[in-house]
This record gives C-alpha cells, structure tokens and sequence, in this order.
C-alpha cells in the first residue's frame, strides 16, 4: 500500500518544486493578465507586466486580492476563461456578508480532487476503504472535495451529506465505513450520538477521520478520537482557492503540508502586507498556480498561521503551516480585548467540559457584556446549588487567567446550545445590531 | 440506609418542568415529595419517587438526572415533631445543605427529608435517638 497518492510530486526534492512553481508562475500571470481585467487594471496600477513576474521570487510584486475584491468581482469579474469552459460552481457558506461564487473547468474540478485524495491517502486511505462523506453537499466545497479525492483513490464512497444522524449512524455501521469526513463539531456530535446508543468505541469500524471546515483544538482532536476509536486528521482549504485539501496533515500529524505544485503560499503581516520570514505569525496568502476558472493571485486568507519547512518524518517535502491559530474574521474585540473563540474551546476542555458553547456578546450602558453557555456533563452534575455556582466561578476564572477579561458563564443543560450539523454557530454578536 | 432522591438539572424556562414531570410519571412512578431549588438559569429539581433507580435508568438519555442518598426521618405530623430530629443532628454536628417535608400514608405520619453531609452517620444518631428513617425498599411500594 503506497502511502502517497502521488509520491513523484509529494516526495519531490526542493529544487524540484520550486521549478514547477516558477515554470507554472510564468504561464499563471499571463492566464490571468490575458484573460482577468479586474487584475489586469490591478498590476496595471503598480507598473507590473507579466514580464516582470520571471519567478516565485517575483510574487511579492504582485497585488493582493482580498474577499472585497471578490464581492467588487461579483460574479464573474474574476473568471478566467469563458463559461462555456466551466463545469462547475461553488460557493462559500455566506455567514460574512455577500456569497462568493467560484468557477471550475473540469481542469480545476481534477486538481482539486487531486488535492483531496493525497489528503485521504494521506490518512491511510486506499480502495479497500470505505469513506463516509458527511459534509454538506451542494455549494458547499466540503461534500463535493471529499467525494471527489474518494473517488481518485478508488474508495467505496457513501455520499452522505450532513443531517440525518440517525441515518449516518446506521450506515456508518452497516456499510462498515472505515474513514469518517466530516466537521470536527459533528465527529463529536456522532461519537456522543453512538455513546448514547451504546456503541463502544470500538464498535465501529472507523479507522481515521478527515475533519474541517471550522476551527478546532488540540484537546478536541483528542476528544474525538477517544470517542470514536480513531486518528483524527486536519484538512485545510477555502473555495475561493479550491476547496478542502490547499493543504492536509499527514501520520505526524503536525501541521498540514500544502500542496506546493499547485498553491503558492507566503505569510505576510497582516497590518503593513509585508512578506515575513518562515517560522512568523502572519496572514496565509495563496496564489494559485494553474488554475483555469478561477485563477486568485496572492489571496489574502485572513488566517492566522506560521509556516515549518523543516523536514517531514512522513517524507513529503512540501512545506507545512499550523492549524489557523484565528482568522481576524471570527476575532472578537470584547471591552477592547482580543479575544478568539478557539482560547474559550481550550479552557473549557482543559477544565473538564464538553466543547459545546455560546458566546453571546450585548451592550448595556455603553459597556459589552460577555456571557458564556456552556454545557455540564453527566459526570460533573450536583445535587447542591452551591456546588454547581462554584464550577461557574472556577470556570469563569479559569476564562479570565486565559482571556484577561471576566465573562459570565452560565451552565446549562447538555444539548440545549444549538448544534447545527453543518457548521457549529459558537458566537451571537448583538452589539452588531445596535450601531 | 439512606434513600435516593432524584436530583434533575432543568433550565429556568417555561415548559421544562411540565416535561420532566411527564417523564416521570410515564415510567410509572409516584412522586411522593418534591422540591426546586431556582437560580438565574437553571433549577435542580429533588424528588422522591417510589422506584427511583428505573426512573433514574429511563431519564438519563434526555436529562441530566443523579440519585444523591438522603435521609427520610420520621416524624408524627404535629407541632414540635421536627426539633428532636434537628437537635440529634445539631449534637452530632452534622450540616443540613437543604431540606424538605412531606406527609405519609398512616394517620399524622410525615417525614422530614436531609440532606446532610454524611447520612451514614446522621441515621445512626438518629436511630440511636429512637427514630426511624425509610429506605428504597420502604419507597417501593
């Protein structure tokens, strides 16, 4: 069993990459030169021609684009290529103002796919597997991107879609499903589901799980994997570059490699937009390579990573970044601190509770409130008022030490914090309503 | 032998209580006393039931629900009844976190539910004092 789906590209030495990279910019540049004036007008502004761009080492001269570009764009001022080309649209969830619609020839559908399945392989996968696929389906890129590497490496594949938990259930165990894609707040959400039908974890034939799309920690990975009996992988991606699979982790599972042939990354400060060196904190920026629809140049992602191009016990050699550490997107500004929802997830599982929370967010005489929903256990529940007024206090505590400002926690009863099964809503900013 | 009252965490919001109060009596069971403790956001519910372990069994996929032993102390139902129960307590040092009452089946019966620190040694005063306290199987009727 090869445990890379394409170990040529995956395995490639350095040089070997960086000619690919530079061989693909050069075509890239004029592609979009040629056929995007949106970007056109954009290089245009700063003196750039394609032949200014001989290289990657060219790229930082580049303009950036942002997701204001793409709502400006709407919806085909981006397009690369005729329509008649296209074969495909997706869209991104459209929680933060205006969708984004992005198109795929059945060029950019393969390399994305492509992109997926060196992430199932990645995870263990071969054709003898059977892949459950519980993302959402549709505009979505989760359901599709997973089906589509599935189908690459030859898996059984059970289109799922979100929902139906019952219905997951039955086939998961039926069917005998031995790798689980889905979000990591509904990889917990169906571990608890089997634990209350009495399901060990070793019941299931799960061996791994592909989860994305949201934010998770550490301490939920291993939540997840104790509950379901398997090694929990990440997976990276954004529809305005391809979809789930820009970059996914491997057995070390210690930062995810990004697919280096096709997405070029660099990581800037997000305040001056200056390139920073390997190993800072900044803002991830991709530029496709070879794309043909939808061809973005230097993308700001708005996450928050550092990059690690030290080698790889696994033996990809293509460069690593962090699980996003925030997105100035979901950062909150509470009382004029900085306060990332990801940091609460962290204390609540480090102090014993489940990871299923709301923040709610007012302001009461010009001041923000901060109030904290989270769920009690079975093991944590008492009979005595007292005793439970005292784990709100400690947990609120417990906050402050991590946040440096006091929320209030409420506790509540399991199951009564919404859990969408598509994407958790962790936060409910009313503040936003006032102005 | 301490009995076992049910304790249910509910949300201070309508309808919760009307619920878990169908829970229980679709399992058949008798509620023979209760009482709610109330903050901002949630209430406990503490209930004596005959059979609690069953009602404990069906309820806990839906709610969360413990059976926290407690002391049923015997008492006749007239003035002055409940003070040599509190006094055997007091002497032996024993705190009681919360309270409640409710009358038996005999003639002038009741009984005087403690939670206390440690049961073990609160019914033994209490039996040394010469009264009596019901256990599970008393409840089972």
């Amino acid at each position: 069993m090869s445990r890379y789906y394409q170990p040529e590209i995956e395995t490639a030495p350095r040089e070997k990459i960086l000619e690919i990279q530079n061989e693909k910019i050069v075509r890239q540049v004029q592609h979009v030169w040629d056929n995007v004036p949106y970007y056109r007008h954009l290089m245009e502004e700063k003196g750039l021609t394609p032949a200014d761009i001989r290289g990657v080492e060219d790229i930082h001269k580049l303009p950036f684009l942002s997701k204001a570009d793409l709502r400006d764009a709407y919806p085909y001022g981006l397009l690369g290529t005729d329509l008649k080309n296209c074969v495909r649209i997706q869209s991104t969830s459209g929680t933060t103002g205006k969708r984004v619609v992005a198109f795929y020839t059945q060029h950019d559908v393969d390399l994305w796919e492509e992109c997926t399945a060196r992430a199932i392989v990645a995870a263990g996968g071969t054709e003898e597997d059977v892949v459950q696929v519980c993302y959402g389906y549709g505009l979505f890129t989760g359901g599709p991107g997973l089906h589509g590497g599935s189908h690459k490496v030859g898996c059984l594949t059970l289109p799922m879609s979100s929902g139906n938990t019952e219905r997951q259930i039955q086939f998961m165990m039926d069917l005998e499903a031995t790798i689980l894609c889905c979000t990591p707040s509904y990889a917990a959400y169906i571990g608890e589901s089997l634990a209350e039908r009495g399901f060990k974890p070793e019941d299931n034939k799960l061996k791994a799980g592909i989860f994305g799309a949201e934010p998770w920690t550490e301490e939920m990975r291993r939540d997840i994997e104790k509950k379901l009996g398997i090694k929990a992988y990440d997976i990276y991606g954004l529809t305005e570059i391809s979809g789930p699979g820009v970059s996914f982790e491997c057995e070390e599972q210690k930062g995810m490699h990004i697919n280096e042939d096709h997405f070029y990354v660099e990581i800037i400060n997000p305040e001056t937009g200056e390139v920073l060196p390997d190993g800072e904190k900044g803002e991830l920026v991709f530029t496709c390579l070879d794309k043909e629809a939808f061809p973005l140049l230097r993308y700001r992602t708005r996450d928050i990573c550092v990059l690690n191009r030290t080698p790889c016990s696994c033996g990809r050699t293509h460069v690593r970044m962090t699980k996003p550490m925030g997105r100035s997107d979901d950062m909150l500004i509470i009382r004029g601190v900085n306060v990332f929802p990801s940091q609460i997830e962290t204390v609540l599982l480090n102090e014993g509770y489940t990871p299923n929370y709301q923040i709610v967010l007012d302001r009461e005489r010009n001041t923000d409130t901060f109030d904290v929903y989270v769920e009690v256990g079975a093991d944590q529940f008492s009979d005595l008022m007292s005793q439970i007024q005292k784990m709100e206090k400690n947990l609120e505590g417990a906050l402050r030490t991590m946040l440096g400002i006091s929320p209030k926690v409420h506790l509540v009863a399991p199951k009564t914090i919404t859990r969408s099964e598509g994407k958790a809503v962790r936060v409910i900013d009313k503040r936003k309503l006032h102005d | 032998m301490a009995i076992s009252q049910l304790s249910l965490f509910l949300m201070n919001q309508p309808g919760q209580l009307v619920d878990a109060v169908g829970a229980i009596s679709g399992t058949g069971a008798n509620i023979r006393a209760m009482s709610i403790a109330e903050a901002n956001d949630f209430g406990i519910l503490r209930a004596i039931v005959t059979n609690s372990e069953a009602v404990c069994n069906a309820l806990k996929n839906n709610y969360l629900i413990t059976r926290t032993p407690v002391v049923a102390a015997k008492m006749d139902d007239r003035t002055g009844a409940l003070f040599p129960i509190l006094n055997v307590l007091n002497e032996a040092n024993i705190n009681i976190e919360y309270m409640y009452a409710f009358t038996g089946t005999g003639p002038d019966e009741a009984y005087v539910v403690l939670r206390v620190n440690d049961p073990d040694t609160a019914e033994a005063v209490l039996h040394a004092a010469g009264i009596g306290t019901l256990s599970d199987d008393n409840l089972k009727i």
